[in-house]
């Protein structure tokens, strides 16, 4: 019973995340909720059951890469900070940052979001997507829906394409090429309300 | 001598007054009993209402109005719409994974449209974007926090984006806490345990009396007096609707649950064998005595597990058409009643005829939803008995047999849209059991079939060609 205050002061180092997230303060404060709402056993912080109890995440076909790219740091615990400094990588691009003021870079530069990205395919985090990584990636979003030798030829075609000095993998700046001309604003960011 | 006489004057002093105490004390014990043993307990005996309650509940209306008007004036409109009215931190955008990914390419892409439908790396910036808004923002979790509402009913519980306004409107909050908490509160506790009381001690007294008519008659009677004392313990201000369509012995009674109240709500207007776990302490008592009166199921906890069992026992039940009809609810969990949310088939399977009911709780005047994860049942009924009114409709809706070649989870899902239409919930196709259980695999092929068609299609007409 009792009401819960709806004041900053129960975010911790509620300033600090706004800086470096760019989230404004009622964005910060929705997060919360829904932080508090995916914590269903009230413990201050997250686990991966948490998400995986999610619904749209859980029919997702990457949903446990991402669920992987909350717990990257080997921790299996993920605090209010941590969660919402994932969470910024899909702010929208501020488009009217002054360069010479920016002291760091904000999660949500194109760069940052391609990295996120990246990470998604590169699952031992060794820089480069290899053969295996993507095959595993593709295997997860399409399932039993494809046979082994239409996988193994998507995914021919693909490092062909992208793998410009012919090392059989994908290094970060070569994804970054190919993918060069894609509106990677609108496509990795998601829509918050004011 | 003088200190004798001192006190003999002080006695003198004091006597009287409290003589005077106990005097106004017993008068206001008596007339309380009595306009209780008048106002609720005898018309809950014969089923007759005053209308107080419904008295009650349009002057609440009418309060509630001028805190919301009182609200809209203090606060701008900007900061009133992001605070109240937007429960959403995100707008999300309703294109199929299709279109996203053509555009997702599109942008990217030097070749032309058609011969550009094979694997992109792009592709997973669609996957990805779905899986966190997912994270921020989903249908199924939303459905199980308590809905948010528009206008304030004077209790913080509810709405915790309204801070300070006006003095008056904090007057007023405090003198609802008061009321809440001084008066209604006690007094419904004190009903809460007469109702519960009477309950235990008559059923086991029907129960001394042989199997007979006699038997049934008056078991009827006492559950439907003690219900009803109940429903005023909580003021529930239930409106029953086609009344025509109650169920009847040998059949099955289904409804959406919210709450562990829906079960007094319809047990106060006919009769029913309840089907359940037994627990123990104060609920197990209840329950064995019940059981005198009249047949319940009630399972041992290692028997929940065996479905046979338990179909057996449901369709030995039903066979047998001199017992009453048995309520379930099959969601298994408490709905935040937005919504109604898939039907388990067990009790669909039995072939008996099934009565949908559909209950809606009105939540201007409190929230009725039981969020298990977060209060123990204690504090759930306390927080019930300090708001203001339940106040809730009950629809009986035609009844419904299997039809041929319609197997038991059809039957299901067609009897829950057809409660989910008549109660204005929303029909979804997730299991309750979600919140605490993961969602099976079936709805991730539906998505790996529609991307794996955008790209093995392609892969087959090269080959042809």
């Amino acid at each position: 019973m009792g009401s819960s205050s709806s004041s900053r002061n129960k975010i911790p180092n509620a300033q600090e995340l706004m800086d470096q997230t760019g989230f404004s303060s009622a964005h910060l404060l929705r997060l919360y909720d829904r932080f508090e709402c995916l914590d269903r056993d009230n413990r201050g912080y997250l686990s991966p059951d948490d998400f995986e109890a999610v619904g749209g995440l859980a029919m997702n076909p990457i949903g446990g890469r991402i669920i992987d790219a909350f717990f990257s740091s080997g921790q299996d615990t993920v605090d209010f900070s941590s969660f919402v400094r994932i969470l910024a990588h899909f702010r929208p691009t501020d488009r009217n940052r002054n360069k010479e003021g920016t002291q760091q870079e904000l999660p949500n530069s194109r760069t940052r979001k391609l990295k996120f990205a990246f990470q998604l395919y590169d699952l031992d985090r060794d820089g480069k997507i290899s053969r295996e990584e993507l095959l595993q990636v593709l295997r997860a979003m399409l399932g039993l829906q494809v046979t082994e030798e239409q996988l193994q030829s998507i995914a021919e075609r693909a490092i062909q394409e992208a793998d410009l000095d012919k090392d059989d993998a994908i290094s970060f700046d070569e994804f970054k090429k190919s993918l060069e001309k894609v509106d990677i604003d609108t496509k990795m960011s998601i829509g918050f309300l004011k | 001598a003088e200190n004798l006489c001192n006190k003999g004057q002080m006695e003198l002093f004091f006597n009287p007054f409290d003589n005077l105490v106990c005097i106004l004390l017993g008068i206001s014990f008596t007339v309380w009993f009595t306009l209780l043993l008048v106002f609720i307990i005898v018309p809950a005996i014969f089923g007759v209402s005053f209308g107080i309650r419904r008295l009650y509940m349009k002057t609440l209306l009418k309060v509630f109005e001028w805190a919301t008007l009182r609200i809209e004036r203090g606060v701008s409109i900007v900061d009133f719409l992001s605070v109240s009215t937007i429960p959403a931190i995100i707008a999300k955008e309703p294109t199929s994974l299709e279109e996203e990914i053509k555009e997702i390419r599109r942008s990217g892409s030097n070749k032309d449209l058609d011969s550009a439908t094979e694997f992109e790396l792009s592709d997973i910036f669609y996957f990805a974007r779905r899986g966190v808004e997912s994270i921020m923002d989903d249908e199924v979790t939303k459905r199980f926090s308590a809905e948010e509402l528009e206008s304030w009913n004077l209790l913080t519980r509810s709405n915790y984006n309204f801070h300070y306004i006006s003095l008056r409107l904090t007057v007023l909050w405090g003198l609802g806490l008061l009321i809440r908490y001084g008066f209604l509160l006690p007094l419904r506790v004190t009903l809460a345990f007469t109702g519960v009381g009477l309950l235990v001690f008559l059923t086991s007294v029907v129960g001394l009396l042989p199997n007979g008519r006699m038997k049934n008659f008056l078991s009827e009677k006492v559950h439907l007096m003690c219900y009803r004392i109940c429903v005023r313990a909580l003021t529930a201000i239930i409106t029953y609707h086609d009344s025509e369509n109650k169920p009847k012995n040998g059949g099955i009674c289904v409804a959406n649950h919210t709450s562990p109240i829906d079960v007094i709500i319809l047990a106060s207007d006919g009769c029913y064998a309840m089907v359940g776990q037994i627990h123990g302490g104060l609920m197990g008592v209840i329950q064995r005595s019940m059981v005198k009166a009249c047949p319940h199921i009630w399972f041992e906890r290692s028997e929940v597990k065996d479905r046979h069992l338990v179909a057996k026992r449901l369709s030995d039940h039903v066979e047998d058409k001199s017992k009453l009809p048995i309520l379930i609810f099959p969601e298994g969990t408490c709905i935040n009643n937005t919504s109604v949310m898939m039907f388990k088939k067990g009790s669909f399977e039995i072939g008996a005829t099934v009565y949908p009911v559909a209950i809606k709780y009105d939540p201007r005047f409190g929230d009725a939803f039981w969020n298990s994860s977060k209060f123990g049942m204690v504090s759930y009924l306390l927080r019930m008995m300090s708001s203001w009114a339940i106040v809730c409709s009950v629809w009986y809706l035609p009844p419904m047999s299997r039809e041929e070649g319609e197997d038991a989870v059809q039957f299901a899902n067609r009897v829950k849209a057809a409660i989910a239409r008549q109660g204005g919930l929303v029909d979804l196709l997730w299991d309750g059991g979600l919140k605490r259980a993961k969602v099976k695999d079936t709805f991730k092929e539906e998505q790996q079939k529609l991307y794996s068609k955008m790209l093995v299609g392609t892969q087959e007409d090269r080959s042809r060609s």
